[in-house]
């Protein structure tokens, strides 16, 4: 399967970036991802300059925040969504962004691989499955991202397929907590 | 602690896309700051977001725009580990736009032993704590928009619901309420709204151009 493959791929990216401030691995991370937030923010209202230069900052942050990523919790692709969010909410809308409480403080135990996997191997299939959606519903929740539909106007999403994926997630943040206490 | 009352899917879904005021922004992070479930639910709402983002057609970056990235990169260097900071009444991110946990809020007095101290956020909506002594009802009122009420210290009662610390009431259009305070314990919460609420008395319509609710 080549988008698991793919998946697993770009954690190992993070982590070498991470661990060893590998600029090769941040490269070709920056290969793939950084011409996709730059269609993302053009999308969502940024003109060409402003977006390339977002997309720039968003790459950086990605490189600064490395130590952050957890990849029980999530891809590559959907922690890059939420920098890139947050790059456009400051840029875009001027305002500040409040974000959740952080629960992994300082240095944190290594994570179990097959929970890496299986959280990688979810968010693939919960992008096939969104890729499998009928085009009108696929479009709504496209509109919802890229900014194009106010929050009254976001309706419940009864077509995502949610529900293993945050069963994953929900088990790691168990185990995180645990870990800390 | 069980919390039973949570965010909507329609809310977590507007946070996870960031098409939120802020203020709601800041009431939704506070939740979930004290709710794993609704953690998880927001975490596989950032999934279908990254599974967009991965799916959005390349725009070809500029000549030179790794280069320039790399630079970034080199001048400013890794964030700092912060330190986790000490247990309290305030989640992180309202602990922010306080500047301290319960201690640092500047209350401004609103009459019967109601308090509220309004925290800066930008133009749409308005966020507030109040401060309500065990017992003490809000006057009743309808609403021209969303209200959001996360209680973070006590519990309100509002008709046949219970709301204790990490509960969070959604008031809509439709909804006219009288919330109180429970009768043992104040009730602090954070509340924030993006209209005027629509008093059924006279008093506190008079006093609502002063206060801003
Ligand atoms: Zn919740
Ligand atoms: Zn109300």
């Amino acid at each position: 399967d080549v988008g698991n493959a793919d998946a697993e791929n770009w954690v190992d990216h993070m982590l070498r970036i991470r661990d060893a401030q590998d600029e090769v691995a941040f490269a070709q991370l920056f290969g793939h991802f950084a011409p996709r937030i730059k269609g993302f923010l053009m999308r969502s209202g940024a003109g060409e300059a402003l977006a390339e230069e977002c997309a720039q900052e968003v790459m950086a942050t990605v490189w600064r925040k490395a130590h952050l990523f957890d990849p029980t919790r999530a891809s590559v692709a959907t922690w890059i969504f939420t920098v890139a969010r947050n790059r456009r909410i400051d840029a875009l809308r001027k305002q500040r962004r409040p974000e959740p409480e952080d629960l992994g403080w300082g240095p944190e135990p290594e994570p179990d691989q097959a929970d890496v996997m299986e959280l990688q191997q979810e968010s693939a299939r919960l992008a096939e499955a969104i890729a499998q959606l009928p085009r009108n519903q696929r479009d709504l929740i496209e509109q919802a991202f890229f900014g194009e539909l106010s929050h009254s106007e976001i309706a419940a999403q009864t077509g995502l397929p949610l529900g293993t994926i945050k069963s994953r997630i929900r088990l790691a943040l168990d185990r995180l907590r645990h870990a800390m206490s | 602690m069980t919390i039973r009352h949570h965010l909507s899917d329609e809310l977590l879904l507007a946070y996870a896309a960031g098409t939120l005021p802020e203020a709601f922004d800041l009431v939704v992070a506070t939740h979930v700051s004290l709710c794993d479930e609704c953690r998880a639910r927001l975490g596989a709402l950032e999934a279908v977001g990254g599974a967009v983002l991965d799916d959005t057609p390349a725009a070809p970056v500029a000549d030179g725009s790794l280069e320039a990235t790399l630079r970034m990169i080199r001048d400013r260097g890794k964030d700092p580990i912060v330190a986790r900071p000490p247990a309290g009444v305030f989640p992180a991110p309202l602990r922010a736009y306080v500047g301290g946990d319960l201690e640092a809020v500047r209350w401004r007095p609103l009459g019967g032993g109601v308090k509220q101290a309004i925290l800066p956020a930008a133009r749409g909506a308005t966020v507030r704590l109040m401060h309500i002594p065990a017992g003490v009802a809000m006057p009743d009122h309808g609403h021209r928009g969303l209200e959001l009420t996360q209680v973070l210290q006590g519990a309100f009662f509002d008709k046949d619901d219970e709301f204790y610390r990490g509960d969070i009431e959604i008031a809509t259009e439709e909804t006219q309420h009288t919330p109180r305070a429970g009768a043992d314990q104040h009730c602090l919460c954070l509340t924030a709204t993006d209209a005027p609420l629509r008093f059924s008395t006279m008093l506190p319509r008079l006093a609502q151009p002063f206060f801003r609710i």
